[in-house]
C-alpha cells in the first residue's frame, strides 16, 4: 500500500499529462502541414521526413545507450526534432541532406547539452542553421509546387529581396500555400490547425506566438517599402517560416522563458529581429535565425522576469 | 635527463596547451583554417617560446619583480619580430595568409604564461624543454584541428583532395566550426583522460 504513495514537493496537483504524452501531442499537431507539404511538393517531401525522423531517433537511441542514460527516444522529443527540421528543407534536397542535418541536430544540438531539458538552443533550428551555413547552395533551391519536379522557383521573400514583382502571387496562395518554400512552412492553414491543437489542450501559450507575429507585422508596416507605414504587413506574416516558427519553434518548452512577461519579451524579441533581418539583413528568411538569437537570450530574460515571491516585496 | 625528457614530453599530452590547459584559443581560432597555416603559425610560435623561455630563463635574477611582465613582453617581442621578419622574407604567401596573428604572438597566453609559471622560476635547460614541449604541443594541436577543418570545408588536406565527390561543409572553414571543432575535441580529450569537469 504504501508503495503506491509518491513522496514529494509541492505542488501536489496531479494531472494525467507527461512528457511523452505532451511530445507525442505535438507530433500529431504536426501532421496536417506534413500532409499539405506532400501535397504541394510530392511524395518526396514525405522521404525526407521520415530520412530526418529516423536518423534524429537512431542518434538519440545512440547517445542514450553510449552515455548508460535512461533510453529516452519514445517520448516522441526526437521525432520532432527531425519533422521539425525536414520541415524547414526544400523539397528538392538530395536524401542524405535531412540525415545529417538530423544526426547534427540531435547530437550537437541537443546531447551535448545534456539531453532533453538541457538543450539551450531548439535543437531541429540548430541542424537547420548548420545545414543552410554548409550547403547554401542546396538550402536556397526551391521547388515550384505541384510541379512535382525539379522545377525551381524563388520563395516570395527572396523574390521581394531581388525587387521583383509579386503580383501574381495572391495573399490566398500565400495562406493555401501555392508558392515556393520550405516543406513545412508553405501552407499557413495546416500549420494553424495544428497550432490550434496546441492551443486547446494548454500545451502552449498565446504569449509567444501572438507577440511574435504581431511584432513582425508592426515592424514590416512601419519599415517594410521605401516610406514609413507602407509595408505589405499582410504578405510578411503569410510568407516565410514566421508562422510554423512562432508556433512550434519559438515555443519549445526548453529553452524559451519560463514566465508570461518573460515569454512577451522573447515574442518581442524574435518578431523584432526577424522583421530587422528580412528587411536589412543579407537574408531573405530570418525567422529561424531570430527564434536562435533569443534562444540565447532566454537565461538572462528569466533572471530578470524572475515571479514575485509570494509575501515578498 | 629522465626530468628533461618529462618537462618536455607533458606538453604534448599531459598539459596540451589547446586541449588541457586551454591556453592560446585565439590564434588556434584563427589559423587552423588549413594545414599549411596552422603548420606555419606552430613553427613560429615554437621559436619564440624557446627563444623566450631560454632568455627569461637566463635573465630571472635580474628582473626586478614589480616589472617582470613588462620585461617579458620586451624578450618575446624580440623574437616575434624575428620570426615574422623571416617569415616575411623567405615564405611570403604564408605570411600574408596568417596576417595579423605573427605579430599577435607577442600577447599569445602559451608563451607569457610560460614564462610566467615556468622560465622564470626554473634553470635554462629545463625551461628550454619546457618551451620546446609546449611549442610541439600547441603546433600538434593545432594540425589536427586544422587537418579536421580542412577536409570537413573543403575537401582537401594541404591542398590534396583526398575523397572524391566528397560534398564540403563549408561552416567547418568558419569560425564558427573552429569552435565547434575545438569544442568537441577538449571534450574528447576530458573523456580520454577519465577527467569530469
Amino acid at each position: 500500500m504504501l508503495n503506491n504513495l509518491i513522496v514529494s514537493g509541492s505542488p501536489h496537483i496531479h494531472k494525467p499529462e507527461s512528457i511523452s504524452r505532451i511530445m507525442w501531442t505535438v507530433v500529431i499537431s504536426l501532421i496536417p502541414a506534413g500532409i499539405a507539404g506532400v501535397i504541394i511538393f510530392g511524395w518526396g517531401a514525405l522521404w525526407l521526413t521520415l530520412a530526418a525522423v529516423a536518423a534524429a531517433v537512431l542518434t538519440e537511441l545512440i547517445f542514450s545507450i553510449w552515455t548508460k542514460k535512461k533510453i529516452t527516444v519514445l517520448d516522441g522529443s526526437a521525432v520532432i526534432t527531425g519533422i521539425l527540421l525536414a520541415f524547414n528543407l526544400p523539397s528538392g534536397v538530395p536524401l542524405w541532406l535531412p540525415i545529417v542535418g538530423a544526426v547534427f541536430s540531435i547530437a550537437i544540438g541537443k546531447q551535448v547539452f545534456g539531453g532533453l531539458g538541457q538543450n539551450i538552443f531548439n535543437p531541429a533550428l540548430v541542424g537547420r542553421v548548420f545545414l543552410m551555413a554548409s550547403w547554401p547552395r542546396y538550402m536556397t533551391t526551391f521547388t515550384r509546387p505541384f510541379s512535382y519536379d525539379a522545377v525551381t522557383s524563388a520563395t516570395p521573400l527572396a523574390m521581394l529581396k531581388e525587387g521583383k514583382i509579386l503580383e501574381h502571387i495572391s495573399y490566398l496562395d500565400l495562406f493555401l500555400g501555392k508558392h515556393g518554400g520550405c516543406i513545412g512552412e508553405v501552407c499557413i492553414l495546416a500549420i494553424l490547425i495544428g497550432a490550434a491543437i496546441l492551443l486547446i489542450k494548454g500545451y502552449i501559450s498565446w504569449h509567444i506566438p501572438v507577440i511574435y507575429i504581431f511584432t513582425t507585422a508592426v515592424f514590416t508596416y512601419i519599415f517594410g517599402s521605401g516610406k514609413l507605414f507602407g509595408g505589405d504587413w499582410l504578405f510578411h506574416i503569410l510568407s516565410g517560416g514566421l508562422i510554423l516558427g512562432a508556433f512550434f519553434m519559438a515555443t519549445d518548452y526548453v529553452a524559451t522563458p519560463l514566465t508570461a512577461k518573460g515569454q512577451l519579451i522573447f515574442g518581442f524579441g524574435c518578431g523584432l529581429l526577424t522583421a530587422v533581418i528580412r528587411i536589412w539583413g543579407g537574408y531573405p528568411e530570418g525567422a529561424s535565425y531570430a527564434i536562435l538569437m533569443m534562444n540565447a537570450a532566454t537565461p538572462f530574460i528569466d533572471r530578470y522576469t524572475r515571479n514575485r515571491i509570494y509575501g515578498t516585496k | 635527463m629522465r626530468n628533461l625528457i618529462k618537462e618536455f614530453t607533458k606538453g604534448i599530452i599531459k598539459e596540451n596547451p589547446t586541449f588541457v590547459l586551454a591556453l592560446g584559443l585565439c590564434p588556434t581560432l584563427a589559423v587552423s583554417v588549413s594545414v599549411a597555416n596552422a603548420i606555419g603559425m606552430g613553427i613560429a610560435a615554437t621559436f619564440v617560446l624557446l627563444g623566450s623561455s631560454l632568455i627569461i630563463s637566463l635573465v630571472r635574477d635580474f628582473i626586478p619583480e614589480k616589472i617582470r611582465i613588462p620585461c617579458y613582453i620586451v624578450i618575446i617581442a624580440t623574437f616575434v619580430t624575428i620570426a615574422e621578419l623571416c617569415m616575411k622574407a623567405y615564405s611570403p604567401a604564408l605570411d600574408r595568409s596568417l596576417g595579423i596573428y605573427v605579430p599577435l604572438i607577442v600577447v599569445n597566453c602559451i608563451v607569457l604564461g610560460r614564462a610566467e609559471a615556468f622560465a622564470c622560476k626554473n634553470n635554462i635547460a629545463r625551461s628550454f624543454f619546457d618551451g620546446l614541449g609546449m611549442g610541439v604541443g600547441f603546433t600538434l594541436a593545432l594540425i589536427l584541428i586544422s587537418a579536421i577543418r580542412e577536409f570537413l570545408g573543403s575537401g582537401q588536406i594541404l591542398g590534396y583532395a583526398l575523397v572524391k565527390g566528397f560534398e564540403p561543409i563549408f561552416v567547418f572553414g568558419m569560425p564558427s566550426g573552429a569552435l565547434l571543432v575545438i569544442g568537441l575535441l577538449l571534450g574528447l580529450f576530458n573523456l580520454l583522460k577519465g577527467r569530469k569537469v
